[in-house]
C-alpha cells in the first residue's frame, strides 16, 4: 500500500503542480490515476519514486515513510519498485534480453544462467519471444513497452508505477498491455500505479480511479462509479469524446 | 552568478560521481567498454593528427632556418620538443574534446531526455557514478598512451617528411632528436595529459547530464560540452604550464 499525505510539489519558477494531494493506493489493485495533459499526472508518479522532492507531505510505502529517508533508505526501497516510463526508457546499447537482465545484474545473486532464465522468463510473461537479441531501435511501439514491463517485474517489485503505458499504441496493443498490467498486478499482489488518459484503459482496468484537475485530487473511485459522477470537470474530461459520450447514453 | 551556480552543480555532480561504485564486475566491464570507445577508437585519428602536425613542424622549422650557423639537426630538437611540450598534450586534446567530448555528451543527454536515466535512479542506482565514472577512468588510463604514441607518430611524420624533402638528413635529424633530451618534459606532457582527459570527460558528462528538453537540446549540449571543454584545456594549459615549467 502507498500512503500519499498532504503532498505539494512546486517548482522553481513558483508554479505549484501539485497543491495537498491525499491518496491511498492499494495493493492488489490497478489504481489509475486519469487527468488531462499538464495536470500534474506524471510528476505525482515522479515524486512518488523519489524523482521530484515534495516540497510539504510524505508518502509511506507500507507504512515506510519514504520523504524522510536518506539516498541509502531510498536506495533499498527502490529496488522494490518497477516502473514502466512513458517512452519505455529502455538502455539504447543494450539488448531486449540484456535490458530484462540489467536490474538482475545489478541486485540479485543469481548465477548467469539463472538471470538468463528469469530473464526468459519475464519475456515469456509479456508474450514476447524471439527478441532477445534486438536492439530497442529494432521493435515496435508495443513491443518496447512490453520489454518494459518485463525489465519492471524482473525483481518482482512491490511496486508497479506505469506512466502512460498504452500512449501512442493502436487500441488492441493497448488493450494487451493494460490486460497484462493487470494480471500482472493481480498474479503478483502489487500495487500498481497507472498513469493515463485514455478512457478504454480506465474501463478495462481501473480497480480505482483518481483524477487529478490543476494539479489537486478532484474525484476518487472506480469504474463503474466514473460514469454517474456528477463531477462538472471530470465529466468535461470522460464524455470529451463522441465514444464515451455514446457510451453514457446507452447506459442512460 | 551563473557561472558559480554551474560551478557549484558540477562540484555536486562530481561528489556523485565519486562515491562507491554499485557492482565492481560489472563496473570493470564498463570501464573496459569505455576504453575501448573512448580510448581505441580514437587512436586513428590521434594518429592521423600526429603525423601530419610533425610534418608541419619539421617543415616550417625547416624553412624559417636561414642563417647556415644554425645546425639543421635543430629541426629534429624542434620537433621532438614541440611535439612532447605542446602537440601531442593540447592540441589532441582539444580533438579529443571534439570528438570524445561531443560523444559523451549527446550519449549521456539522449539517456536524460529519454528518461534512461530516469530509470537507472528508479532502480535505486546512483546514475551519475554509474555512467560517469568508467568513463573517467577510461580515459584518465588511456590518454596518456594516446600522447606517447602521438609523440612518436609525430617525430617519424617529421622525420619522413624532413628526409623525403630533402630539408634535412636522416642522421642529422635523429641527432637533433636525440639531443639535450629532457624526460620531465615527457612527465610535464603526461601529467597535462591527466587533466585534459578528466576535464574533456567530466565537463562533457556535466553538459549531457543536466540536458533537459529533446534532440535540439542534446545538440546544444553537445556543442557546449566541446566549447568549455576546449576553454578550459586551454586554461589548465597555462596554469600548468606555469605550475611545472617556470622556475
Amino acid at each position: 500500500m502507498i500512503e500519499v499525505k498532504n503532498i505539494s510539489k512546486q517548482f522553481e519558477d513558483g508554479y505549484k503542480v501539485l497543491d495537498d494531494i491525499n491518496i491511498v493506493f492499494e495493493t492488489g489493485k490497478t489504481n489509475l490515476v486519469i487527468g488531462q495533459s499538464g495536470s500534474g499526472k506524471t510528476v505525482l508518479l515522479k515524486t512518488l519514486v523519489g524523482l521530484h522532492e515534495v516540497n510539504e507531505g510524505s508518502i509511506n510505502f507500507d507504512d515506510r515513510n519514504f520523504t524522510s529517508m536518506n539516498f541509502t533508505e531510498r536506495k533499498l526501497v527502490r529496488q522494490e519498485f518497477g516502473m514502466v516510463f512513458q517512452g519505455g526508457a529502455l538502455f539504447d546499447s543494450l539488448s531486449v534480453i540484456q535490458n530484462v537482465m540489467f536490474p538482475l545484474q545489478m541486485f540479485s545473486h543469481l548465477t548467469h544462467s539463472e538471470k538468463l532464465d528469469r530473464a526468459n522468463f519475464c519475456l515469456k510473461r509479456v508474450d514476447l519471444i524471439n527478441k532477445n537479441h534486438l536492439s530497442p531501435s529494432e521493435i515496435s511501439g508495443g513491443m518496447k513497452k512490453r520489454v518494459a514491463i518485463a525489465r519492471a517485474i524482473a525483481l518482482n517489485p512491490k511496486y508497479l508505477f506505469c506512466d502512460e503505458p498504452n500512449s501512442g499504441l493502436d487500441p488492441i496493443t493497448s488493450i494487451l498491455i493494460d490486460n497484462l498490467i493487470k494480471e500482472i498486478t493481480e498474479e503478483y499482489q502489487i500495487t500498481t500505479i497507472v498513469n493515463t488518459h485514455d478512457m478504454n484503459s480506465v474501463m478495462e482496468i481501473g480497480d480505482k480511479v483518481i483524477y487529478i484537475y490543476k494539479g489537486r485530487k478532484w474525484w476518487e473511485g472506480n469504474k463503474t462509479q466514473i460514469f454517474d459522477t456528477n463531477n462538472k470537470e471530470l465529466n468535461e474530461f470522460i464524455f470529451a469524446s463522441e465514444l464515451t459520450k455514446m457510451i453514457k447514453h446507452k447506459r442512460g | 552568478m551563473k557561472l558559480f551556480f554551474h560551478l557549484g552543480r558540477y562540484t555536486k555532480l562530481m561528489g556523485k560521481v565519486f562515491s562507491r561504485p554499485g557492482k565492481a564486475s560489472i563496473f570493470f566491464k564498463q570501464i573496459l567498454k569505455e576504453i575501448d570507445s573512448l580510448g581505441i577508437n580514437s587512436l586513428g585519428i590521434v594518429i592521423i593528427i600526429a603525423f601530419f602536425m610533425g610534418v608541419v613542424i619539421t617543415l616550417q622549422t625547416a624553412y624559417n632556418i636561414e642563417n647556415p650557423f644554425i645546425p639543421l639537426y635543430l629541426i629534429g630538437l624542434g620537433t621532438r620538443d614541440s611535439m612532447i611540450l605542446e602537440f601531442s598534450s593540447t592540441i589532441c586534446g582539444l580533438i579529443l574534446a571534439g570528438k570524445v567530448g561531443s560523444s559523451i555528451a549527446s550519449e549521456i543527454g539522449t539517456m536524460r531526455v529519454t528518461e534512461q536515466i530516469d530509470a537507472l535512479e528508479v532502480m535505486g542506482i546512483n546514475s551519475a557514478n554509474h555512467l560517469i565514472l568508467p568513463k573517467i577512468i577510461a580515459a584518465v588510463f588511456i590518454n596518456p598512451f594516446l600522447t606517447i604514441i602521438s609523440i612518436f607518430i609525430g617525430i617519424f611524420g617529421g622525420w619522413l617528411a624532413g628526409v623525403l624533402s630533402g630539408a634535412v638528413s636522416s642522421e642529422n635529424y635523429i641527432y637533433g632528436v636525440q639531443y639535450a633530451f629532457e624526460p620531465f618534459y615527457v612527465t610535464y606532457s603526461l601529467i597535462k595529459t591527466l587533466f585534459f582527459a578528466f576535464i574533456i570527460t567530466s565537463v562533457s558528462s556535466y553538459e549531457g547530464f543536466y540536458c533537459t528538453g529533446g534532440a535540439l537540446e542534446v545538440g546544444k549540449a553537445s556543442t557546449k560540452a566541446v566549447v568549455y571543454s576546449s576553454l578550459m584545456i586551454l586554461l589548465f594549459n597555462v596554469i600548468l604550464t606555469q605550475l611545472l615549467l617556470t622556475h
